[in-house]
């Protein structure tokens, strides 16, 4: 049985902002459904006692302390702009509803 | 004269230092010899000729002095650099200059290192063999029609190919130890948090390191001395002293291992690697007896699910990581013709600035951080990488440190893994488990396999990154160095 | 229908989520200024524009904040809780994930009792956890400014990564009718709360304190109804006004056989209603995960204790104290507490104002001019010091309540202390007879006709030759002393 269909990986394509081709979505089905297969076995492993690690390093509370440090000028903040107007960066309309 | 881009890091730095050659000539030479061959290695994708020289120039005036001073370096395009181009080999960051530098680049910086340019290396260190770059792939020196490992291969084949005496590389799972192997170089991922990911352009937050890549064990230890220690701009860099790396090789290339305990992991015998890679290993196992050192076989059971444990945490993290290049703040917008909506200008973008592995990588990653199967996936790979870490507090129980082959094969032929993902995934089977643990592990040059580099893995406890530097070097000593054919 | 009648046949069951934006200095990850009102994109820095390569550091004094808050809101803190990534693209989130708190909050299970008409209700608190706001975003092109019709938009990111914290109810059945008035309520004693601790400067109207308001209906005996999620709810009488159209409006639909759709709803503060936004079915889902860039925040007991023992009185407690000292009506106590006076009307006392007097300045001219330049009535040019000195001044008869107010105008141009605005602008009242004298008798020798008429006992005539003196001496003359030296010198007293 496959792991993931040619709909769901456009879903997860839409959800990931990539506006994949017909014939990518072909290819990606086939690949990410083996991919999907083979790390699928993680699934093997009794673990239900076991807690997850999201970080090795056993680190906690790292703060820093509330002081002002230099911010980039305005002109290094907007320098990597695809587009800006009037010291900000500009996008095309969004549309009416975020998603 | 002297070839100076022959020599090793440590020669130069004392040369330098004493005046026999200034740090100008050095860069030169690299620069020259970048010129002369990276039309076919193809392991830079930007050089700073300017930038270099004026950094030797000041060592030259004396204005900063140091272990490294005029040793110049080559960094992995994925660590930003202020005001030169970085691009993760990406479309999507095409002609992007920072506008600040990395902690480890400032560190470089701070210790006179010129930096010659950017290196080339699979687009957002996602792949084994610097094929995915977007800037076309880095060729091997030992063979240019190789894969010269990846994600770092610019990083690797720029020693390889005698342009640079250092370089920086970065290990999420294997991306400077895997090149190292297969170009005949030294790599090294050193403890995670022992080295700044600030300003690393992230692929999987919990599991990049960036780390040194070098042609001898003691460089690679010098260079890991300048950039480790804790920054307090990265949360997770452990505020704790870097153990002495230098002296751990210098004392291993006594040659001395006795009472040294080598654990080989049991589980990963028989995993498919190619018959003249273990023969190297195997021999190298034995120098390194005759040295004193002990091998005991050890159980890491879960190792056989760190692949894919591994495949499930990076695109996670590299799908959320990814998420910023948006086409709004920097790097490549497309189609943007006025009439589409912002949505539909960010897919555009995205899809047009992303390769195929990229896109793989990050729709695995939307599909295993989904609500309906965080727990089967994102958050089973998580407790898979517990015990991972178990298995690795036991065997370090038994054993000082593990050891295996880097890579289960030598440098393959372009476009014979592509195709299949998965087996392209399979080239890091040996370096993943450590990424999980947060180990640090190195890569030493053992042996040759029909002509081709043969890479032998180190992995010690995190915090004693001395340990495998003192056994690298004492591997290196017995086993000596690699040179590839001229180019 | 009316509004009872619907209350006989529903329950609404209502939640609340507020989004406090925290006075630092600093942003929630990074050095930059949290200054309101900056030129676009300057306070901006590689991690809070999320360019490649930038890492995140938590803020101490925000997790200080935000444990300060829960302790406030009687919550109990996490001893070990994570950050967490919400995935979602938006523009205005330069990440495009939103730095955040999950399935472990940093407080949790709390409450807060809210006074109405006399009766105490408590309000359970689910969480308190910290995130980061985002930027802000100009909508170009369309009629109104707004997002609809917009052909394009600006964004500047100077308030993204500013702290917020999100204090969220437990669902709050059983308020009957009241539900709107309760809602206001407790908007209001959060906001006064979280005002005493002085993390934030919770003003509704400049958006550091912002509302989201569940509702749902049920028949009385049946389960609760779907819920609406109404947006931004910008100031306490809003609150109480979209609780109260949300439930006329579900009613209605339920009245019809009609279902609720689970949506959020925008509140149009102008007419008073909602109007359909995001439909919660289709939805992105946040794939959350742990946040891999910063570390687990673990409190130490000690230092929540010690922040425990440090937490001022109950703004309840104090307001109840206060409205005791001052001798004022609770309706009074209110409103001095919606006008954020309180503690500026005790200074004020404290530097030996009477109460009354105290109230009477900062509710009365000195609130009208906070109003009017929209800033905090301590920004407003006069300390609670000079408030005391002038009222001192009417107190001894030195001003009387027309040249008080002018002095205080000069007090707050920044001319000075009272005594030294009254120097430097010659505003006294004249108490010297012999000055008065000579104007009230100038007075009477212009005015003749009047004269007469007040000798001959047309004593409602004396007012225009009061007015004739209070001009000639610039209104410094106390009019009392005048009218009674003017009828002693026509012989009528
Ligand atoms: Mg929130
Ligand atoms: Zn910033």
């Amino acid at each position: 049985m496959a792991a993931i269909s040619r709909e769901e990986v456009a879903h997860l394509a839409r959800l990931s902002r990539l506006a994949v081709t017909e014939e990518e979505l072909d290819r990606f089905a086939g690949q990410l459904d083996v991919i999907l297969q083979s790390v699928a076995r993680v699934g093997e492993v009794a673990a239900e006692d076991i807690p997850p690690t999201s970080h090795s390093v056993p680190l906690t509370n790292v703060y820093r302390e509330d002081v002002p440090t230099t911010s980039l000028t305005q002109d290094a903040a907007l320098s990597g702009a695809p587009d800006a107007y009037e010291s900000r960066f500009r996008v095309p309309r969004i549309l009416d509803e975020e998603d | 004269m002297t070839d100076l881009t022959r020599l090793s890091a440590s020669d130069l730095a004392k040369l330098i230092s004493t005046g026999e050659v200034s740090a100008v000539e050095v860069a030169t030479a690299h620069l020259d010899r970048i010129a002369a061959v990276d039309d076919r290695v193809h392991a830079f994708l930007h050089v700073d000729r300017a930038g270099a020289l004026e950094a030797a120039a000041a060592v030259d005036r004396g204005e900063i002095t140091g272990p490294l001073a005029g040793v110049p370096i080559a960094v992995k395009d994925v660590v930003t650099t202020k005001g030169v181009p970085t691009t993760a080999a990406s479309k999507i960051l095409e002609g992007w200059k920072p506008p600040y530098d990395a902690t480890i680049v400032e560190r470089l910086k701070k210790a006179g290192m010129p930096i010659l340019g950017k290196t080339n290396m699979d687009e957002f260190a996602m792949g084994s063999s610097t094929e995915y770059s977007a800037y076309g792939p880095t060729n091997n020196p030992w063979d240019l029609g190789r894969i010269p490992g990846g994600s770092g291969g610019g990083s690797a084949a720029a020693l390889a190919a005698y342009e640079a005496p250092l370089a920086i590389g970065t290990d999420t799972g294997g991306s400077i130890r895997q090149p190292g192997a297969v170009t005949g170089t030294v790599g090294a991922k050193p403890t995670y948090g022992g080295t700044s990911r600030y300003g690393l352009i992230a692929f999987s937050s919990s599991l990049d390191t960036p780390g040194p890549c070098a042609r001898t064990v003691e460089d690679t230890a010098l260079l890991h001395a300048v950039i480790a220690g804790h920054d307090p701009r990265d949360s997770t860099s452990i505020p704790q002293p870097v153990p002495d790396v230098v002296a751990a090789a210098r004392l291993g290339a006594t040659g001395d291992l006795t009472g040294v305990r080598l654990g080989i992991v049991k589980e990963f015998a028989g995993d498919g690697s190619e018959p003249g890679v273990t023969a190297a290993f195997q021999e190298s196992l034995q120098k390194l007896v005759k040295l004193g050192a002990e091998v005991v076989e050890v159980s890491c059971p879960h190792f056989e699910y760190a692949l894919p444990a591994y495949y499930l945490i990076a695109p996670s993290e590299c799908s959320s990581n990814l998420a910023r290049f948006d086409g709004v703040r920097y790097g490549l917008r497309a189609g943007d013709d006025g009439n589409r909506s912002l949505e539909e200008v960010m897919s555009l973008t995205r899809e047009a600035g992303f390769g195929p592995e990229v896109k793989r990588r990050i729709i695995i990653g939307t599909y295993a951080l989904s609500s309906g199967y965080y727990d089967a996936y994102y958050g089973q790979a998580q407790k898979v990488r517990t015990l991972i870490t178990r298995d690795f507090q036991s065997a370090f129980e038994k054993v000082d440190v593990l050891v295996s082959p880097t890579t289960p094969f030598v440098a393959f032929p372009f476009g014979s893994r592509t195709s299949d993902p998965y087996q392209m995934y399979l080239a890091d089977l040996f370096t993943i488990p450590t990424n999980l643990y947060g180990g640090p592990a190195i890569s030493v040059p053992c042996g040759l396999s029909e002509g081709l580099p043969v890479g032998f893995q180190i992995m010690a406890p995190t915090l004693a990154d001395d340990r495998m530097y003192r056994v690298a070097a004492a591997l290196e000593s017995a086993v000596g160095t690699f040179t590839p054919p001229a180019l | 229908m009316s509004y009872e009648e619907i209350l006989t046949r529903y329950e609404p069951v209502i939640g609340l989520e507020t989004h406090v934006e925290l006075g630092t200095a600093t942003k929630m990850f990074c050095g930059c200024k949290t200054d309101f009102g900056a030129e676009p994109n300057t306070q901006v820095c590689p991690v809070c524009l999320a360019l490649p390569g930038a890492l995140p550091v938590m803020n101490r004094a925000a997790i200080e904040a935000t444990i300060r808050i829960g302790l406030a809101l009687n919550c109990d803190i996490a001893e070990w809780c994570r950050m967490a990534r919400k995935n979602y693209f938006y523009p205005d989130m330069p990440k495009n994930f939103q730095t955040s708190q999950y399935d472990e909050p940093l407080c949790v299970d709390g409450y807060v009792d809210v006074e109405v008409d006399g009766v105490t209700h408590r309000i359970g608190i689910e969480r308190v956890h910290i995130e980061e706001d985002t930027g802000k975003t100009l909508h170009v092109g369309g009629a109104t400014g707004r997002i609809h019709g917009a052909t394009e938009s600006l964004v500047d990111y100077n308030r993204a990564g500013i702290p917020l914290v999100e204090i969220v109810t437990k669902p709050v059945p059983g308020l009957g009718g009241l539900a709107p008035e309760i809602a206001k309520a407790y908007v209001a004693e959060l906001r006064d709360i979280i005002r005493s601790l002085g993390v934030s400067d919770v003003r509704m109207e400049q958006g550091s304190m912002r509302c989201d308001v569940n509702t749902s209906l049920n028949r009385p005996g049946e389960e609760w109804g779907t819920r609406t999620e109404t947006k931004n709810v910008n100031s306490l009488r809003s609150v109480e006004r979209a609780v109260r159209s949300e439930i006329i409006r579900q009613s209605g639909i339920l009245d019809g056989g009609g279902k609720i759709h689970q949506e959020t709803r925008h509140f149009h503060e102008d007419r008073g209603d909602t109007s359909p936004g995001r439909s919660k079915e289709t939805a992105t889902d946040y794939r959350y995960f742990p946040e891999p860039d910063l570390v687990p925040i673990a409190p130490d007991a000690a230092w929540v204790a010690s922040l425990k023992a440090a937490l001022p009185e109950k703004p309840s407690t104090r307001r109840a104290r206060l409205r005791e000292e001052w001798g004022i009506s609770e309706l009074d106590m209110q409103s001095v507490a919606n006008a954020g006076a309180v503690e500026i009307i005790e200074e004020t006392i404290a530097a030996g104002a009477s109460p009354a007097g105290a109230r009477k300045w900062w509710m009365g001219e000195l609130a009208r001019r906070a109003n009017e330049l929209n800033i905090e009535l301590a920004a407003v040019g006069a300390t609670p010091a000079q408030v005391a000195a002038l009222q001192k001044l009417v107190d001894e008869g030195k001003l009387n309540d027309k040249l008080a107010r002018t002095v205080l105008e000069g007090v707050v141009a920044g001319e000075g202390d009272p005594a030294e605005v009254m120097a430097a602008r010659g505003l006294e009242v004249v108490n010297d007879t012999g000055a008065l004298t000579a104007a009230v008798d100038e007075a009477i020798a212009a005015n003749p006709d009047i004269a007469a008429k007040i000798r001959d006992g047309k004593i409602a005539a004396a007012g225009a030759l009061v007015g004739a003196v209070m001009k000639t001496t610039r209104g410094q003359a106390d009019a009392k002393t005048v009218r009674e030296l003017l009828l002693e010198r026509l012989g009528v007293s």
